[in-house]
C-alpha cells in the first residue's frame, strides 16, 4: 500500500498505522508518542500527542478525514495522504495537547530521576510553549507504597496505561491500574498491595515520565553523568535472555536497564534478577558502549548550545563570563 | 392537539402491568413483526420511517441497523442505551418508570429484527426503582410466552437482561457502555472498529436509546411511512422533550417534530411559559452539551424564520447562531439566572464525568472548571474569556470520544453569545457574586442582515 506522510511516499503493508509508517520513514515527520508502544498490544490512542490529519482518506475514498485522527490506532489505506509537520492545525492541536500535558505535572525535573530520558521533557522541549497559562494548584495526592525496587510518583502520570499493558502482558498477573476517573484517576493498587513479579522492573521502562522510577538508582546520579554500556548475562529465567544496558559512573554500575531504541521503546524485556540484583560488572560479559542512545534533549545536547541569552548580549560583563564558560565547557 | 404515539396511554391507570398494556393494544407490534415480518421487513420499515437516534447525535436508525455484520454462527446483540444521565434529559427515566412494556415490546421487536437472541438493558446505577420496574415487566413479559425460547410459537427465542451501570455519565457513549457491560472499567474504546462490526464480547452489537427501541413500536403497528407522515423533513416523528428550567410546567412533553419552539415554550400544551411572570433569557436545547442560545436566537434563526424542534432548524446556523436537538434536555434560564454560574456548573459535571483516558479533556475540562469558577466569584480576568475559547477548541475534536467535545461547547457558545456577561463579571467583581447579570440585550429582536 503506497501512503504518503508530508510529501514523502512510502509502501508498507496493509494493517500498518501511520505512525509505524511515519516511522519507517524516520526523521522528523514522525509524530511524538507518548502512549503508543510497539511492543505492548492495545497500546495508544490516549495521550492524543501524534495526532495528524488525514487530508485524502484514500484512492477509492478520497475524502479527507473529518477530524484530526491518532497516527497510532489509525491504520493506512492505499493512496492515504497524511499531513503531519505541514500541517498548521496540526502543530496547533499538538502544542494544545502538550499543555493539557504539562498543567497538572509538578516540573520536578531537577529532582526527578527520569530528567535526561524523560519522553515528556524532550515532547515539551521541541513542541511545547515557553511559559503555561495555567495559574492553579497542581493536582496531587497521597502517596503509596508499592514495594522495596519501584518508586511511584503519582503526580507525574500522564495516564498513558503503558505500565498497566505491560502487567497483563509481560508480567503473569497485574497488581495495579487505574483507580477513579478523569484528572483523579491514578496508578495505583488497590488496597496498597505490592507490585512484585519477575517481570514487574518492566514498567519502569515503559514509563515516559518519572512516575515510575528504579528505588535502587533513585538519587543516585543524574543520568546524563552516567555512561551506558551494552551487556549480557546467561538468565536462566526462561522468558529473559539478560540483554541490558549498564549505566557506569566510574566504576561502578547504577542502574541496569533493557535496551531502548530511538523512540525510547525497549527492544527485549528483562527480569527483575538482571535489573535490580546484579550491579557488578563481574556479573556481566560486557559488549561494548551503547550508540543508540535515547534521543533526549541531553543527549542531543540541546542544552549546550549556549547561545547568549537577549540579557547577555546587552551586558559586557556578562558577555566575558558567558565567553569563559563556553570555553570550559567546549574544553570539557 | 397533535396523536401521541409513545405516550398515548400514559395516564391509564396500571398500564406499566402487562395486563393494562396489552388490552390498549400493547405487543401488536410484537405479534405483527413476529408473524408476518421478517427482520429485513422490520429493517425496512424502520428505514423508510427515516427514525434518527433519540440520544444525541440524530443517526438514522435504520441505517445504523443495516450496518450490523452478519457473520455465521457469531452472536449478535441488541444493547438499549438506559444510561440516561446528560444533565437536562430526563425523559427515559419517565419512560422507564411509567410505560416499562413499551420498551420491553421495543426490544423484541427490534432484536428479532437484528436476529439477536440475547438482549441488554444498561441502566444507570441511580436509577434503581427503574431497574425494579423493568425486572418485574420482563417477569410479567415471560410469564406470559412473550419472552424466552419459542416466542408466541414463532420459534424465536430472546433473553431479556437488565444491568444497572455504575452511575458514570461516560458509560453512555456506546463503545464505554460496552466495555462496562463487560465488567470492564467504563473507558470508551478506540474506534475503529464500530460496534457494529466488533461490540460486546467482540460481536456485532447495536446500541440504541431507548426512546428510539420505543418508537420502533408505533413504526411495525402503523408502518414506516405512515410514521415518516408526522414530522417535518428528514425529521420524522415524535419526540420527548424533557422539559425543565424555569418554564411553568416542566415535564415529559411528547412533541411532533417541527413543532415551533414558540409554540412549544408559550403554549398551555406544554410548558405553559416562563414561571413567575418573568421573561425568557437564554435555551440550552437539548440537554448540556449542546451549545446554548440567547432568548433572541433561540426563538429565530439568524435569517429571521422562526425555529422549529426539528434536527434541522435547531442547528440552522450551525455553530454560530444555531445549536442541536441532542437528547432533547429542554432548559429554559429566566432573567434571573446567570449564564456564567451555569457554564461553571455544566463543566463542572463534565470535569467530574470525564473518564481519564485521554489528556486533553482529562486535564482540559478540569482546567476550564477553574477558569470558570474564577470568573463566577468574581477573581476573574478579562483575558480569561479567550482563554477558555482556547481551551475549548483544543479540546473539541481531540478526543476518542465525544465527551470532549460536549464539554466543550457549552463553554464556546456561552462566550460567543454572552461574552458581556463574562465581561461584567471581570469588571464588577464584587457586585457579581450579590447579584445577576439580568437580561439586558439577550430578547433584543435581532438586527437585520445587511443587504449586500
Amino acid at each position: 500500500m503506497k501512503v504518503t506522510i508530508d510529501g514523502i511516499p512510502v509502501e508498507v503493508e496493509a494493517g500498518t498505522t501511520i505512525l509505524n509508517a511515519a516511522r519507517i520513514i524516520g526523521g522528523d515527520i514522525v509524530p511524538p508518542a507518548m502512549c503508543y508502544y510497539s511492543k505492548l498490544e492495545g497500546s495508544g490512542g490516549k495521550c492524543r500527542t501524534c495526532l495528524v490529519k488525514v487530508s485524502k482518506g484514500s484512492e477509492k475514498d478520497p475524502r479527507p478525514m473529518p477530524k484530526l485522527v491518532a497516527s497510532c490506532r489509525t491504520t493506512v489505506m492505499d493512496g492515504m495522504e497524511v499531513q503531519n509537520i505541514t500541517s498548521p492545525e496540526v502543530i496547533e492541536a499538538r502544542k494544545g495537547i502538550v499543555e493539557m500535558l504539562l498543567i497538572n505535572h509538578p516540573l520536578d525535573c531537577p529532582i526527578c530521576d527520569q530528567a535526561g530520558e524523560c519522553d515528556l521533557q524532550n515532547l515539551g522541549f521541541e513542541h511545547g510553549a515557553e511559559k503555561t497559562r495555567y495559574e492553579f494548584d497542581r493536582r496531587t495526592f497521597e502517596k503509596i507504597d508499592i514495594g522495596d525496587k519501584i518508586q511511584l510518583h503519582m503526580t507525574r502520570c500522564i495516564l498513558c496505561y503503558r505500565c498497566v499493558f505491560t502487567a497483563d502482558q509481560i508480567t503473569d498477573h497485574r497488581e495495579h491500574g487505574i483507580l477513579n476517573r478523569g484528572d483523579h484517576s491514578e496508578i495505583s493498587t488497590y488496597i496498597q498491595k505490592v507490585i512484585d513479579n519477575d517481570f514487574s522492573g518492566n514498567v519502569i521502562d515503559v514509563c515516559p515520565v518519572g512516575a515510575l522510577t528504579d528505588k535502587t538508582f533513585r538519587f543516585k546520579n543524574r543520568v546524563w553523568f552516567t555512561k551506558p554500556v551494552e551487556a549480557h548475562r546467561d538468565c536462566d529465567h526462561p522468558g529473559c535472555n539478560g540483554k541490558v544496558t549498564l549505566w557506569y559512573k566510574g566504576e561502578d554500575v547504577l542502574r541496569v536497564t533493557a535496551r531502548k531504541d530511538v523512540y525510547g521503546e525497549v527492544e527485549e524485556f528483562i527480569c527483575n534478577t538482571c535489573r535490580f540484583d546484579k550491579k557488578k560488572t563481574s556479573d556481566w560479559v560486557i559488549e561494548g558502549p551503547r550508540k543508540v542512545a535515547n534521543w533526549s534533549v541531553i543527549s542531543a545536547n540541546k542544552y549546550d548550545t549556549l547561545k547568549p541569552l537577549p540579557v547577555v548580549k546587552t551586558n559586557p560583563v556578562l558577555v566575558e563570563a558567558n565567553k569563559e564558560q563556553f570555553e570550559r565547557e567546549t574544553r570539557l | 392537539m397533535a396523536r401521541k404515539l409513545l405516550l398515548e396511554h400514559i395516564n391509564v391507570p396500571g398500564i406499566n402491568t402487562f395486563d393494562v398494556y396489552r388490552q390498549k393494544g400493547g405487543y401488536a407490534a410484537v405479534e405483527k413483526a413476529l408473524k408476518t415480518l421478517t427482520p429485513e421487513e422490520i429493517v425496512e420499515e424502520v428505514k423508510k420511517s427515516g427514525l434518527r437516534g433519540r440520544g444525541g447525535a440524530g443517526f438514522p436508525t435504520g441505517m445504523k441497523w443495516s450496518f450490523l455484520a452478519k457473520p455465521e454462527g457469531v452472536a449478535r446483540y441488541l444493547v438499549c442505551n438506559a444510561d440516561e444521565s446528560e444533565p437536562g434529559t430526563f425523559k427515559d427515566r419517565y419512560l422507564m418508570t411509567y410505560i416499562p412494556h413499551l420498551l420491553i415490546e421495543g426490544m423484541i421487536v427490534s432484536s428479532f429484527a437484528l436476529g439477536a437472541h440475547a438482549s441488554y438493558i444498561y441502566v444507570r446505577g441511580e436509577m434503581m426503582p427503574q431497574i425494579r420496574i423493568l425486572e418485574k415487566a420482563i417477569a410479567e413479559a415471560k410469564a406470559k410466552g412473550f419472552l424466552g425460547k419459542n416466542i408466541l410459537g414463532t420459534g424465536y427465542d430472546l433473553e431479556l437482561y437488565v444491568q444497572p451501570g455504575g452511575g458514570a455519565y461516560i458509560c453512555g457513549e456506546e463503545t464505554a457502555l460496552l466495555e462496562s457491560l463487560e465488567g470492564k472499567r467504563g473507558n470508551p474504546r478506540i474506534k475503529p472498529p464500530f460496534p457494529a462490526i466488533a461490540g460486546l464480547y467482540g460481536c456485532p452489537t447495536v446500541v440504541n436509546n431507548v426512546e428510539s427501541i420505543a418508537a420502533v413500536v408505533p413504526i411495525i403497528n402503523e408502518g414506516g411511512e405512515e410514521y415518516a407522515k408526522v414530522g417535518v423533513g428528514r425529521s420524522t416523528g415524535t419526540k420527548l422533550i424533557s422539559a425543565g428550567g424555569n418554564v411553568k410546567k416542566p415535564g415529559v412533553y411528547e412533541i411532533d417534530l417541527g413543532l415551533p419552539v414558540e409554540e412549544f415554550l408559550y403554549s398551555d400544551e406544554y410548558c405553559g411559559g416562563i414561571a413567575n411572570g418573568k421573561r425568557l433569557k437564554a435555551v440550552v436545547a437539548g440537554g448540556s452539551s449542546v451549545p446554548i442560545l440567547p432568548a433572541n436566537l433561540f426563538l429565530k434563526t439568524i435569517n429571521g424564520d422562526a425555529r422549529l424542534m426539528s434536527y434541522e432548524s435547531l442547528a440552522d446556523g450551525g455553530f454560530v447562531s444555531g445549536t442541536m436537538m441532542g437528547s432533547g434536555g429542554f432548559i429554559a434560564f429566566d432573567e434571573d439566572q446567570c449564564i456564567v454560574r451555569n457554564t461553571w456548573n455544566f463543566t463542572r459535571f463534565y470535569h467530574h464525568e470525564s473518564c481519564g483516558q485521554c489528556s486533553p479533556c482529562r486535564e482540559g475540562t478540569g482546567w476550564m472548571e477553574k477558569v470558570l469558577h474564577r470568573l463566577e466569584y468574581g477573581h476573574g480576568k478579562m483575558s480569561d474569556m479567550d482563554l477558555l475559547v482556547d481551551v475549548s477548541k483544543k479540546i473539541e475534536g481531540n478526543t476518542i470520544c465525544p465527551l470532549g467535545d460536549a464539554a466543550a461547547w457549552p463553554v464556546a457558545s456561552a462566550i460567543r453569545h454572552f461574552r458581556d456577561e463574562f465581561e461584567w463579571h471581570v469588571t464588577n467583581g464584587a457586585e457579581a457574586v450579590k447579584r445577576n447579570y439580568g437580561l439586558a440585550h439577550y430578547a433584543d429582536p435581532l438586527p437585520k442582515p445587511e443587504a449586500v
